[in-house]
């Protein structure tokens, strides 16, 4: 396959079925599989397919060999144990998965891991330690910022990213004026941190917390 | 999710090949719309080209005065970028309007246009759907119909289109660009973009096999005053029931495209004249030939009244 960073397996190597940790060797990512079975969709492959991949989390670099299949949630989860980060919904409703990725938030469970060759994750592990908590850490213990805690993790990294937002200038929906700056209203931080749910509705305590952390910020 | 290979695209020409070579191929590019349906095995792709490698990921000026959007922009950097905030605020509004920050940092222009409908039959394995699974039937129809169509439908999908962005690119007169896999180009203009579904809803676009958006481009700014009012069942997170996309100019003429209609963002250029006489007799002509069901009949007043609040806030 010439058109890619895929090392040369074609199609027929795969269906005669080479063994992945050849391929592994050669460069990652890796694809291999074996025949399709009759009734499958277009080129419908049976046996996973394995691949590697480094990337930065919490400032330590690590390597992985994983199911391209593996969103970067499962790999953060189930992979390098940091149980931190929440699965909620695994399909982009709730953001429990939350972390921040080379800077910017996203949600973990609608990314593939072999899709971050490279880059850097930051999880609720990595913004601050039981003994020196991150600032909208500790807003979130002193104000109460929730009840069974679920949502937390994704609530405290996305709203550290949020306001890295709002200081970059990027406007939401209820920014009134498109080309002025964005402010730090509480309509405006509702709005931004409504990707993230809370089943126990802390939410006026979270407001609370991020608003807190934004005063000290301006 | 059903097993992939996977592999990273070098160059746009290369990767157009590369999904026409290989059975099954899909590029992935945010992946929010694609994972959440390879979860469900709704999509079953057998390789995934992650197209992110690619340098198309800037928005650049056109030497017409327009802007040329790189398939890759985020739906974030593009709603924050300032010419498109100053001069097409329609499409900064409609971007801001859908997802979340989180979705909005990944999703791009390309994987935006492309999103596919949120038919909760769609999504339901279990349920006929001659989109998911051409000729099986549509269990929409006689079903649970009030998200769904109300204009171009037919006997066999009534789902609606679900982007914001696409709204307002249809009120720009945006025009897609693309390579195919022989390495040609071409620019598709973004009303014959997206098609209604006729008897193959599970065709959604004039895309062809391993043909990859390389860019939107859009024409000089419009001018006017642009809004873009989305309403839905909560005030954020939610897709729309009806929105509005609207370019009002001092003269009270305009450009009107409507999202939560119909299969592709709903616009009728002929029926913009009718604009200076109100949003009564415009919304009956943008919408004549409708065909709601009891349950999604609602829709047609809905749009009226958000097109004349839009109108009422236009002339100020
Ligand atoms: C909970 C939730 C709420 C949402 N709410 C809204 C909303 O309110 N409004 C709204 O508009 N959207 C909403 N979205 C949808 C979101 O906008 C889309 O998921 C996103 O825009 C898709 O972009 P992507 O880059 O992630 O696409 P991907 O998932 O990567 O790809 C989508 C499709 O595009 C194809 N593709 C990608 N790039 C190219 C290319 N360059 N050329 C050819 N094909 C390509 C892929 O093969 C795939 O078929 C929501 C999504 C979720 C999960
Ligand atoms: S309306 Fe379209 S998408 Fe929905 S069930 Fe019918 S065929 Fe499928
Ligand atoms: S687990 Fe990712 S958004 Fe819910
Ligand atoms: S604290 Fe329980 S879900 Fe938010």
């Amino acid at each position: 396959m010439p058109a890619s960073d895929t090392p040369s397996v074609t199609r027929r190597s795969a269906m005669a079925g080479a063994a992945a940790s050849a391929a592994a060797a050669s460069l990652p990512p890796v694809a291999l599989a074996q025949a399709p079975s009759a009734a499958a969709p277009a080129g419908a492959l049976e046996a996973p397919v394995t691949a590697t991949l480094s990337l930065t989390v919490n400032g330590e670099a690590q390597s992985l060999e994983l199911d391209t299949r593996t969103t970067l949630l499962d790999a953060l989860r189930e992979h390098l144990h940091l149980t931190g980060t929440k699965k909620g919904c695994d399909h982009g409703q709730c953001g429990a998965c939350t972390v921040i990725l080379d800077g910017k938030r996203v949600y973990s469970c609608l990314t593939l891991a072999v899709m971050h060759e490279g880059d850097a994750v930051t999880t609720i592990e990595g913004l601050g330690r039981p003994d020196s908590l991150h600032p909208m850490q500790a807003a979130f213990v002193k104000h109460d910022g929730y009840q069974c805690g679920y949502c937390t993790p994704g609530q405290i990294c996305a709203s550290v990213a949020m306001l890295e937002e709002i200081k970059a200038g990027i406007p939401s929906h209820v920014t009134a004026d498109l080309t002025a700056a964005a402010q730090t209203t509480a309509e405006e931080i509702r709005e931004r941190m409504s990707g993230n749910i809370c089943r126990c509705g802390a939410y006026s305590n979270i407001l609370d917390a991020i608003t807190e952390v934004a005063e000290r910020q301006a | 999710m059903k097993p992939f290979t996977y592999e990273r695209a070098r160059s746009p020409a290369e990767a157009a090949a590369a999904a026409a070579r290989r059975p099954g191929a899909k590029f992935i590019a945010g992946g929010t719309n694609l994972l959440d349906l390879m979860k469900l095995q709704i999509e079953v792709p057998a390789h995934l080209i992650d197209v992110n490698g690619l340098a198309l990921d800037k928005v650049e000026p056109t030497p017409e005065g327009g802007l040329r959007i790189g398939a890759l922009v985020r739906n974030t950097d593009l709603a924050a970028d300032e010419r498109v905030r100053r001069d097409y605020a329609v499409l900064s509004r409609a971007l801001l309007a859908g997802a979340t920050g989180q979705l909005r940092n990944k999703a791009t222009t390309a994987g935006n246009l492309l999103q596919r409908t949120r038919c909760p039959y769609f999504y339901d394995t279990a349920q006929p759907c001659n989109k998911r699974q051409p000729g099986s039937g549509c269990a929409a129809i006689g079903g649970f119909t009030r998200p769904l169509a109300v204009i171009g439908g037919s006997e066999a999908c009534i789902a609606t289109n679900p982007s914001d962005m696409a709204v307002a690119m249809r009120a720009l007169d945006a025009v897609v660009e693309t390579v195919r896999p022989d390495g040609t180009t071409r620019s598709i203009p973004i009303a014959e973009f997206h098609r209604l579904p006729g008897g193959t809803p599970h065709i959604e676009t004039a895309l062809e096999a391993g043909e990859l958006i390389t860019a939107v481009t859009l024409p000089p700014p419009a001018g006017g005053r642009q809004f873009y009012r989305k309403v839905r069942d909560r005030a954020s997170y939610a897709f729309a029931l009806v929105s509005v996309a609207a370019v009002v100019q001092r003269d009270g003429t305009g450009r009107v495209a409507l999202g939560g209609v119909a299969h592709k963002p709903w616009r009728v250029e002929g029926a913009e004249a009718e604009l200076r006489r109100g949003a009564k007799p415009a919304m009956a002509a943008i919408l004549d030939g409708a065909r709601p069901t009891p349950e999604n009949a609602f829709k047609l007043a809905l749009a009226e009244r958000t097109l004349a609040s839009v109108l009422a806030e236009a002339r100020g």
